[in-house]
């Protein structure tokens, strides 16, 4: 009893504190609506990368006189869930717009429910293509970089070695197989005798490591497609480097270059795979990049991840588009954001592309080496999507709602 | 062959931590039949402070002597929970216990990260173990061979404990009667409390010995449990060798399916247990459940009435009230309402053939999420209008609950229940992969109800007409001829059918009856949230329902929809807080300790209590 006691008055506590932590002051509001519990390492750095650039716009005295502020709220992970908290932030809290997600299928609901309810969605983390092209639609932007654009580059440096059959594995739902078409189609075009030998599809965070790796071996590949990632990618590094499977083979890893999943492997990460990802520590004096790097460490006191980048741009991107329309109702916002120019970014000038709803933000690309013990990118290049990017004509033909 | 040799021992050592943690599982249930969701939980556990001990320890002894004193160190947690959790519902109704143990994973998922934080974090490898050993020519980890070897050692120790020990007298013992054992003056307290921690114990092993193939990360909770039910189902609940064969069974079948047919591996194992459990009810080495032999603790239900004056009266003032609500709230609170009202309606459907019907079905998402999809199938392939795509929502799920009622109905209890989990599961993969028509778990989006209806407050009436229409249809028909048969069956099955009742059918209709309901609700919430993705078939959404019903009280008419709508407000509002999980967790527990008659019937007990004595003093 005592503990149900402390509980409800502990609520009730927090309850009271929260709306007058809102309203103290007049701001602008932003719903951030993210997987905060279920999908923590991935959510708290995009969270700290937020704030880090609210501290920064409202330190330069916020948007339009007033301060930038986000409502950070937890969806569980779950689609219906994450639109009745965006309802909630729209007409109860007085956000002007939302934004969050990593999940592709929130994301997706979210995009929908902003379409039907005439609302603003920045989808900030989402890869999904159907996001901006089959599902496409007006109050919908995205910030990330597509899983098509990726893979397409992966496959161009694919193209150049003489390697003729590939094995792919990718965790068996939307974005993998995704992932795996993209790498296919783009890899067909440039080098049509290609032949893929071999198709695995391990359960999401359930791989059967030792199979999987036995089933590729088994197909004799010339070379290896991995979109697996997170503890999925950790035990088929360790069983595939244990086995012997990644010697003398190039293999391309989809995002295996990202902090948020090379640095957990430690020393035990792989070399010489050509991957996607963030090099934040081999950024130079001087650049944007760098500058974004040290005022993250300086302010969170950890090192960068590619969502600390993404909640950073986030965060930027709406203060930009507020700032251009003068305004802060949707219409106004929409059109703010409908070819928007974000200066001062840690890859220089975004820009929000009027055909697709599409920011122009990249990826870098490089070999993971192991250096003083750590999984690193080296020769990495920062390479800009629009030379993997499909037509405009194809684009306009994929989006069915303009 | 080489090649086939080197699958099978993979698939060999693929089994060594899943049967440490399955027989963990198996024992408990065996003993206090106890229904142990957070089983995987003490499994994560294991995983996290064996790397901190691993870390701690010096020299040779670290990483085997680590192993060992995780297993010690998840045991002590194990009985602290068993004591402190579930030693005060011992005597609530059946299965009562799970609506606790999944408190008990959500207080150590949120205690879990505000310890070890949210990243993953790579297993130590095991001394001298890296590398391969070439077998026929086949590389094969050094790890895999020590654990393969292992393996056969623990079978041994658990069965010479179970075997031959004075403790495995009283466990063989209370695994058949555990009523007998009692009677004959063994504290059953602390057998209970040692069982829990063995089993604990042995989850904990399990998820450090699986360290150097892995690692330790907050979702491997979640992400095991699925597999140790079915090893347990598989094997017979409560058979130690059911367990191992079945262990190696999944292990291996699951190797070979990755190599042979890649796309199945979300499947693979709940069809191997819906093929076994059809053919053996009870799974390969378990026996069949005696009836009366759970169930029967707590106080008898008293019979059923239709609400008094008093009872009709405040309904139909919540109702007035509800009707009048859009006069006065603002959009959101009506948006809270219809969800309430969804998840009530797919709670009490539920609670149908749970509470009256006696039929504890894990699946329940697959009549809700199917119900949902139909509608919006329709929607999405062929423009169907709305009104007739809602329709079609409950039409399609009371037909999908005949062809899966019809594979289940004949099973009981627990076997029961695991086989509609596999079924949901299969339907779950369905939607999922089957992207040319579902369009996996992107989803079907842009689901809106028709014009006249798109609006707050129309679809708020939409709603609260349907919702509300098919809770007092189901309380209805509790009340009818066909209530009284489906109750007993549920009382008595042997007198009910000498009376005349066919109880199979009965339940077979009731069962597709709550499935109609089901799928109901999810036409209302597919319209609500205008979009629809495989999460609303998972598992997860089953045990939702299943939580709320139990919480409500299984033994009450109206604990479904008293539980749902508990849920829905206090879980809206703990999410605003930052460690939500541990709170709902501690709410859940807390509830569980203070009412274990669930809300509605502690609540008429205390009623009852108080008007007891005012008769008394009268």
């Amino acid at each position: 009893m005592n503990l149900m006691r402390r509980t409800v008055l502990a609520t009730a506590a927090a309850l009271a504190l929260t709306p007058a932590a809102a309203f103290a002051q007049d701001t602008i509001k932003v719903g951030e609506i993210n997987h905060y519990k279920r999908m923590a390492a991935f959510a708290e750095p995009y969270r700290k990368g937020i704030e880090l650039a609210l501290s920064e716009i409202n330190a330069d005295g916020g948007v339009l006189g007033k301060d930038l502020e986000f409502i950070f709220r937890d969806d569980q992970g779950d689609p219906a869930e994450a639109v009745k908290i965006a309802e909630e932030l729209m007409t109860r809290d007085g956000a002007v717009m939302f934004t969050g997600s990593i999940l592709s299928n929130v994301g997706l609901a979210l995009s929908s429910f902003a379409n039907e309810k005439k609302y603003l969605y920045l989808a900030s983390e989402p890869l999904a293509d159907t996001l901006v092209w089959k599902s496409g639609n007006p109050y919908t932007f995205r910030l990330r970089v597509s899983t098509w654009v990726q893979a397409a580059m992966l496959a161009e440096e694919a193209a150049k070695t003489d390697a003729v059959t590939y094995a792919t594995i990718a965790p068996n739902y939307a974005y993998g197989t995704d992932a795996v078409e993209a790498f296919k189609a783009n890899l067909k075009m440039l080098k049509p005798e290609v032949e893929f030998v071999a198709e695995q599809w391990p359960a999401l965070f359930k791989i059967d490591a030792g199979a999987e790796v036995q089933a590729i071996e088994r197909a004799k590949p010339d070379a290896i497609y991995n979109v697996t990632f997170g503890t999925d990618l950790a035990k088929f590094v360790r069983e595939g480097t244990d086995r012997g499977l990644f010697d003398g083979r190039p293999v391309y890893g989809l995002l295996t270059g990202e902090p948020e999943y090379l640095e957990p492997l430690e020393d035990e990460a792989p070399e010489g795979w050509f991957v996607t990802g963030f090099p934040w520590y081999g950024f130079e004096d001087g650049t944007p990049g760098k500058t974004f790097v040290d005022a993250y460490e300086a302010f969170t006191g950890e090192t960068p991840k590619i969502g600390s980048l993404v909640g950073y741009m986030t965060a930027q991107s709406i203060a930009a588009a507020i700032a251009k329309a003068g305004a802060t109702d949707t219409e106004a916002l929409r059109m703010a954001f409908e070819g928007l120019e974000v200066e001062n970014t840690p890859i220089g000038t975004l820009h929000y592309r009027e055909i697709d709803n599409q920011s122009t933000l990249g990826a870098w690309t490089g070999t993971t080496a192991v250096v003083d013990g750590k999984g690193v990118m080296v020769d990495w290049t920062y390479n800009d999507p629009a030379p993997y990017t499909p037509s405009d004509e194809d684009i306009k033909a994929m989006r069915p709602a303009e | 062959m080489a090649f086939f040799f080197a699958q099978f021992l993979t698939g060999l050592a693929n089994a060594a931590a899943l049967f440490l943690v399955a027989s963990g599982l198996s024992l408990i249930f065996g003993v206090t039949r106890i229904v142990n969701f957070a089983h995987g939980s003490f499994y994560m556990l294991g995983a996290f402070i064996g790397i901190v001990l691993m870390d701690l320890l010096p020299g040779h002894v670290d990483f085997w002597g680590a192993i060992l004193l995780t297993g010690l160190a998840v045991g002590l947690i194990g009985a602290v929970v068993e004591m402190v959790v579930l030693r005060p519902i011992y005597r609530a109704p059946e299965l009562f216990q799970l609506v606790a143990t999944f408190g008990v994973i959500l207080v150590i998922q949120d205690l879990a990260l505000m310890i070890w934080g949210a990243e993953d974090r790579l297993g130590p490898r095991a001394p001298g173990l890296r590398g391969v050993w070439r077998i026929f020519g086949e590389p094969v980890p050094k790890y895999d061979i020590v654990l393969i070897a292992i393996t056969p050692f623990i079978l041994f120790a658990l069965w010479y404990l179970i075997a031959r020990t004075r403790l495995g007298v009283l466990v063989r013992a209370a695994t058949q009667d555990r009523e007998m054992v009692g009677a004959l003056g063994v504290n059953q307290a602390w057998l209970f409390t040692g069982v829990f921690a063995l089993g604990s114990a042995l989850a904990g092993l399990g998820g450090a010995l699986q360290l150097p193939k892995g690692g330790a990360d907050l979702l491997m909770d979640f992400n095991i449990i699925g597999a140790v039910f079915v090893v347990v189902v598989i094997g017979g609940m409560g058979s130690l060798p059911g367990a191992f064969i079945a262990s190696v069974l999944i292990s291996v079948l699951n190797v070979f399916g990755v190599t042979y047919l890649p796309q199945s591996t979300l499947v693979l194992m709940y069809v191997v247990m819906a093929v076994v459990l059809i053919v053996r009810p009870y799974g390969l080495l378990g026996r069949e459940e005696v009836a009366g032999e759970h169930g029967q603790v707590g106080a008898p239900e008293t019979p059923i009435r239709p609400y008094g004056p008093k009872g009709m009266a405040l309904v139909a003032a919540l109702l007035t009230l509800l009707a009048l609500l859009p006069a006065f709230a603002e959009p959101f609170v009506l948006t809270l309402v219809v969800d309430m009202v969804v998840f009530a309606l797919f709670a009490a459907s539920l609670h149908f053939i749970l509470g009256s019907g006696g039929l504890v079905s894990f699946g329940h998402a697959a009549f809700f999420g199917g119900g949902a999809y139909a509608a919006a199938l329709l929607v999405y392939h062929t423009g169907t209008p709305m009104e007739l795509a809602f329709l079609f929502a409950p039409l399609a799920a009371g037909l999908l609950a005949l062809g899966i009622g019809w594979f289940c109905i004949r099973l009981t209890g627990v076997y029961f229940a695991m086989l509609t989990l596999a079924f949901s599961q299969l339907v779950w993969s369905l939607a999922f992969q089957w992207r040319s028509v579902t369009r996996g778990d992107d989803g079907l989006v842009n689901i809106w109800p028709a014009d006249w209806l798109n609006g707050s407050v129309p679809y708020y009436y939409f709603a609260l007409a349907f919702g509300v229409g098919g809770i007092l249809f189901l309380r209805h028909v509790i009340h009818a001829p066909f209530g009284y048969a489906l109750r007993a069956g549920r009382d008595s099955p042997r007198q009910a059918e000498a009376t005349g009742i066919d109880v199979k059918r009965v339940q077979f209709v009731a069962f597709a009856l709550a499935g109609a309901m089901a799928g109901l609700a999810g036409g209302i919430f597919v319209f609500s949230k205008g979009s629809v993705f495989p999460t609303e078939l998972e598992i997860a959404k089953s045990f939702d329902a299943l939580i709320v019903v139990f919480l409500g009280g299984v033994k009450t008419l109206a604990g479904g929809v008293v539980g749902a709508s508990f849920m829905t407000v206090v879980e809206d509002w703990l999410v605003r807080l930052e460690y939500w999980r541990l709170l709902l967790g501690l709410v859940i527990i807390a509830v569980v300790i203070v009412m274990p008659e669930g809300i509605v019937g502690t609540l008429r007990t205390l009623w009852r209590r108080i008007r007891h004595s005012d008769e008394e003093a009268v």
